[in-house]
């Protein structure tokens, strides 16, 4: 049915932080019906095989929904489909004979490990600085006693589908974390369990985002179109909305 | 050494409640100066460390992916249980409690579920509490949906991605408490060893997966929250990750394993494309409600299936099972799949699927009822259609569209291809009522544990478990050894034991090492698999066990004369990650095997061929198998301990769906 | 003051100060381009220069123009740094581009576009606004007015061109700018961002073409 296609694949090859990267060239055939990932996996074999080390990249659920998976293809992070994560991404999006070309998510703020693999611990001390709703386990109060009109609650709802993949701050010429601290910031100030820390909340987070070295918003809007949750590009007018508010508050 | 599964005595409807009164505590002052070990932030783990340290423990928290954020809970789709009652149906917790003692087909512990249900209820209120936007009606009331094995409305969701919420939710707890400076979190490191000191375990070696490094570390209890193993399967539902390296040496280091062979298969994923296929997509359980699921009756049949007419169509589960037809259990659904394919009547390429088709429903039950809300009175078969099609996409238009987007085939004009894959295993280290193992001071929660879903898992259970056992059973029950070790002082971990499995762990990583053969890793996780599949998949009979066992037994031995390992130990090194987690799974293969083989019945996801009636449904054996089986390592073989299941509050059944 | 230090140290209010500053410079620009339009009477510059003169003498007006360089100053400089410091957060560049698969150019060249703009204002504003404000070169007693001074500029073709140039930096600018600016102060709203996209598009495009129209008018010799 699905006849093999020739690929010519340009991927970037680094040892570790320290070290210089480069393009290495490969060929592999692939089969339209794989995802991109398993295209790597038969590299990989293929490698492997042939005694030489194979692309080390990160992956885990290969159905779109950790956010491990972080390949910038031809240029864009996830690839050229729109709404997908690399590991939703399939060889039938490509034409036989192409060369592609995978690299890293490039950003100060995500060093690369190694190959295709970064580290974005970066998000996770974002999260860790305001990220949250202050309420230990045990002294909740009866689910359904605070109501939430549902428009409100879907609109939290989908700014919580971020993954933190990073592809945001991967295709902005920014490096901005905008889209991913926006999206956070926004379902929880949404919520009326997340309004009493909403101000303070907001301060930490954007501090941590400065912090760790991610550039400042210039509304090109290309985390939006590259997200795969397709987190809307109003969640970065929440997060200054937000900010500005505690700011003027002396906060 | 016995088994003590030290429940409480007393009523089962009090025995929680009574135990929470009496348990010992530790006093805030102690419990800073005690430190516990969380080994995984999936549910289990990330809302057991956050409550810990919301307690006031000092806590080190581990998980292998880069961040605690994408533990395999994450892709859980369809909801989460809780006796809540919001929908005035009948609902109490009594009933969950005995819709999971059924749906585990008699083979989990009373006491443990019912404190399970018992404890649901908070989860969601603690869940809301934290921001996770859960689905509400018009009215701002949360929602609930229906799931198998039940008939009340108890399932809380947020779309298809209520894992991810719920996990999003308790990494929140979890990175607050970091950055309060009470967790220490520890990414992309994995235990690869326990420490125990005088029998109790006081430790693990981590490596971390960045620099290759092992890592010495300390802890007065150590928890298990490691997940599931389906991935010995090689394909399965959960994420690429997923191992039992942790549980697994634990149980080597003397913890025992219960009940390894009880695996859940899901009757509906996508099914395997090729050769290259490196895991399976699940298609919820819903789709079930409007697909019928049928095969040609004539094998090899090659056509399309648009091309065979109704009368040369099998409808096997509607012939088989009238009364519940289609929606009969996960695993009655999984079983009849491979039975036709057996026989030759699969479709597609490979010829491992059955077809799930949407056009008749599409068409004669929400077409004719558009048509007749439209007043259309003799509508042609077009008209059906379009009407039809527009409510199945309401429905269930995001699967549609994940369907399609993986096998390019368009499910509105062409029905599904679906075939069974490995999804959970309900099997784990034995664990008491405190959910500590045998080992002291070493515990294992949520899908690593053994513990309440018996045989079979009934649907959005998992998450629930995950969650009451991490933020409310935990915090409770630890006090009950912690209160004891308020004198042991952090011990160095230059002492002889964390010294000794130190060198056990870098022995066993230079072993793998020095191997330097022909044949990559992945290649034995896929043959491994294959076995597992064939031969302890949906359908087990002792002389497929028995060979096997050998196989497996043959396959390992293979696998340290010519697994080929690229690269070297102190480096960012992921197929040395995955040869340390396939060697683990070549080893709980085979105790899969000798455990299914020990059990001569047929329950729950356990299908033992020689068992069952005549009709070709499963055959318990209440009489001598109402036992958890938890196995002692002992080197090459294991030894058998059976921890007895007493029903004290309900009364076994047998299950039928005809 | 320590309040709105936040103006000049954090990513997002950094970006406040530019889109503040950037929105009273289009206020200004419609202004300055009403005035500027009343060359298009073609009454010899009578309508303009009556205009020019009320701007230049109204203490209300001088006082703005004050807080206003000051606003163009804090833009151009933070713009500037803005822009320095965001190259600066990705060291190691990609190989392949993404060209405009997810952004548009204008919106990736703000501080190309604003330089260009810049080398521009710094002409305009030394052939007008110094000899205007701080010469007495124009004076109608002494018998040159600003409007005079224009016909001379622009009968020489390089002046028009650099100011073409200066206008269509502006046009795109503001295609990015405008809306930009209201989407930096947290203004984004189903109902009303489309309205403001429009008469964002709008203004970038009519404004820049009226101040365009001016040089190439006179240097063609339609306006006398
Ligand atoms: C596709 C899919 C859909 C599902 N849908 C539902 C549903 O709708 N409802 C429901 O109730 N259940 C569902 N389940 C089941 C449920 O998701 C899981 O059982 C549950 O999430 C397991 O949680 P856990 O915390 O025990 O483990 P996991 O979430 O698997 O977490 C394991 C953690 O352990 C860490 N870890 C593992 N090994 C090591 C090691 N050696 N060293 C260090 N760290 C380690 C990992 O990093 C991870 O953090 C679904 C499962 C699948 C596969
Ligand atoms: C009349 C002249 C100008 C006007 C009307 C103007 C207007 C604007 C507006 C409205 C914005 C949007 C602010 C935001 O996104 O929040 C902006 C941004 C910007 N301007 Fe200007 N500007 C002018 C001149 C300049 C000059 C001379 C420079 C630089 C030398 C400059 C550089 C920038 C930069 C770098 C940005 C930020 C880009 C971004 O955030 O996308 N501008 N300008
Ligand atoms: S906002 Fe989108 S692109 Fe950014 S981290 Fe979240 S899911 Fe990824
Ligand atoms: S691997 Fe999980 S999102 Fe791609």
């Amino acid at each position: 049915m699905s006849k093999l296609m020739k690929l010519n694949l340009k991927v970037w090859r680094q040892k570790n932080a320290d070290n210089a990267g480069k393009f290495e060239e490969y060929k592999v055939d692939a089969s339209p019906d794989m995802s991109f990932l398993e295209m790597f996996d038969v590299l990989n074999e293929q490698l492997i095989e042939t005694g030489k080390e194979p692309v080390a990249f990160d992956h885990d659920c290969r159905e779109g929904i950790c956010g491990m998976c972080s390949m910038v293809i031809d240029g864009r992070p996830h690839g050229p489909k729109q709404g997908v994560t690399t590991c939703q991404l399939h060889m039938r999006s490509f034409n036989d004979g192409d060369t592609i070309t995978v690299e890293p998510w490039r950003a100060n703020g995500f060093p690369v490990i190694k190959d295709l693999t970064v580290n974005r611990s970066a998000f996770d001390r974002i999260i860790a600085a305001g990220g949250f709703i202050s309420t230990n386990a045990g002294n909740a109060v009866d689910a359904n006693s605070v109501l939430i009109p549902k428009d409100v609650a879907d609109e939290a709802f989908e700014a919580a589908t971020c993954i933190g993949c990073g592809a945001c701050v991967s295709a902005c010429k920014n490096a901005s974390a905008m889209l991913f601290v926006g999206a956070k910031v926004t379902q929880l100030s949404k919520l009326p369990q997340g309004k009493p820390e909403r101000e303070t909340r907001v301060v930490a987070m954007v501090n941590q985002m400065d912090a760790e070295g991610f550039g400042a918003c210039t509304n090109t809007g290309a985390c939006a179109a590259e997200c795969p949750k397709q987190i809307p590009l109003s969640v970065i007018a929440n997060l200054n909305r937000e900010y500005i508010g505690a700011k003027m508050n002396g906060k | 050494m016995t088994l003590e599964s030290k429940i409480p005595a007393g009523d089962i409807a009090t025995k929680w409640t009574q135990y929470k009164s009496t348990v010992p505590l530790v006093n805030p002052a102690n419990k800073r100066q005690l430190e516990i070990i969380v080994v995984g932030t999936g549910l289990a783990g990330a809302s057991a460390a956050a409550t810990l340290a919301e307690m006031g423990y000092k806590v080190k928290a581990f998980c292998f992916q880069d961040s605690p954020r994408r533990a395999h809970s994450i892709a859980a789709q369809g909801g989460i249980n809780a006796a809540k009652n919001y929908q005035n149906d009948g609902d109490s917790v009594y009933r969950l409690f005995y819709d999971t003692i059924k749906g585990g087909d008699y083979r989990s512990r009373e006491a443990n579920v019912h404190r399970l249900a018992e404890c649901s209820t908070s989860i969601i209120d603690q869940c809301v509490a934290q921001g996770v936007p859960f689905a509400r009606e018009y009215g701002g009331t949360l929602s609930n949906r229906s799931f198998g094995g039940t008939q009340v409305q108890r399932t809380f969701y947020a779309a298809g991605q209520t894992g991810q919420q719920l996990l999003l939710g308790a990494y929140s707890g979890l990175e607050r408490q970091v950055g309060l400076g009470n967790v220490k979190m520890y990414a992309r490191h994995e235990m690869v060893e326990v420490v125990k000191i005088d029998g109790k375990a006081r430790g693990i070696i981590a490596r971390n997966l960045v620099t290759g490094k092992l890592e010495r570390h300390f802890g007065h209890a150590v928890l298990l929250c490691t997940g599931g193993y389906g991935n010995v399967f090689y394909l399965s539902t959960n994420a690429m990750g997923s191992n039992v390296t942790a549980a697994w040496k634990a149980h080597k280091a003397g913890a025992y394993f219960g009940n390894p062979c009880f695996t859940q298969i899901h009757p509906t994923c996508i099914p395997v494309s090729g050769h290259y296929q490196s895991k399976l997509t699940l298609m919820s359980e819903s789709l079930r409600n409007d697909g019928r699921i049928w095969v040609p009756k004539k094998q090899n049949d090659d056509r399309h299936p648009n091309d065979i007419p109704e009368e040369e169509r099998d409808y096997y589960l509607e012939r088989r099972y009238p009364a519940f037809g289609n929606l009969v259990p996960r695993d009655i659904a999984s079983r009849a799949a491979k039975e036709r394919c057996d026989a030759s009547y699969g479709v597609g390429q490979s010829k491992m699927a059955v077809y799930l088709d949407f056009k008749y429903n599409m068409m004669q039950k929400y077409g004719r009822t558009e048509a007749s809300k439209l007043n259309i009175a003799n509508p042609d078969d077009e008209t059906l259609i379009r009407l039809g099609k527009e409510v199945v996409k309401e429905k269930y238009g995001n699967l549609f569209d994940m369907y399609k987007q993986i096998t390019d085939e368009d499910p509105y004009e062409v029905p599904m291809r679906i075939y069974p894959a490995v999804h959970y295993t309900m099997g784990g280290l034995w664990v008491d009522y405190d959910l500590m193992t045998n080992v002291p001071g070493m515990y294992a929660l949520g899908e690593a544990n053994f513990s309440d879903h018996g045989a079979n898992r009934l649907g959005a259970s998992a998450l629930m478990q995950g969650l009451a056992d991490g933020y409310f059973v935990i915090p409770i029950t630890i006090g009950n050894y912690l209160s004891k070790e308020i004198h042991t002082k952090p011990i160095s971990t230059d002492h002889e034991a964390f010294v000794a499995a130190e060198k056990a762990a870098s022995e066993r990583i230079d072993k793998l090492m020095s191997i330097q053969g022909t044949r990559s890793v992945e290649s034995y996780h896929r043959e491994l698999g294959l076995i597992m599949w064939n031969k302890c998949g949906m359908a087990r009979n002792e002389k497929g066990l028995k060979e096997a066992i050998a196989e497996i037994q043959a396959l390992r031995a293979d696998f340290y004369k010519n697994v080929r390992i690229p690269g070297s130990v102190n480096e960012f090194n992921p197929e040395l990650d995955k040869a340390g987690r396939v060697a683990d799974f070549l080893e709980l293969g085979e105790l899969m095997c000798v455990d299914a083989l020990q059990r001569n019945e047929s329950c729950g996801g356990h299908f033992r061929e020689e068992y069952q009636t005549e009709e070709g449904e499963a055959l318990r054996d209440d009489e001598n198998y109402m036992y958890v089986s938890a196995w002692e390592n002992k080197g090459d073989t294991w030894e058998l301990h059976k921890d007895e299941l007493k029903y004290e509050n309900i009364k076994i059944q047998q299950r039928s769906y005809k | 003051m320590k309040l709105l230090s936040f103006l000049f140290t954090s990513s997002i209010g950094r970006k406040v100060l530019m889109a503040v500053t950037g929105l009273s410079l289009v206020a200004f620009l419609l202004v300055h381009a009403g005035i500027n339009a009343c060359i298009f009477f073609n009454d010899s510059g009578k309508t303009f220069n009556h205009a020019a003169e009320f701007m230049a003498h109204n203490w209300l007006i001088r006082s703005a123009e004050i807080g206003l360089f000051l606003g163009l100053l804090l833009h151009i400089v933070q713009g500037l740094s803005l822009t320095a410091s965001n190259n600066q957060k990705r060291n190691n560049k990609y190989g392949a581009s993404a060209g405009n698969a997810n952004s548009k150019w204008y919106s990736r060249s703000m501080g190309i576009l604003g330089s260009l703009l810049l080398i521009f204002l710094v002409m305009h504003l030394k052939h007008f606004w110094v000899v205007s404000r701080f010469t007495d070169a124009i004076q109608e007693t002494a018998g040159s007015t600003l409007f005079d001074e224009m016909v001379v500029v622009f009968t020489d073709p390089l002046p028009v061109f650099v100011y073409v140039i200066g206008c269509i930096s502006l046009a795109y600018h503001l295609l990015h700018g405008f809306q930009s600016a209201f989407q930096s102060l947290g203004i984004n709203h189903p109902a009303y961002s489309p309205i403001i996209q429009s008469i964002g598009v709008g203004f970038s495009i009519i404004v820049p073409l009226v101040f365009a129209a001016m040089p190439i008018a006179m240097h063609l010799g339609w306006i006398q």
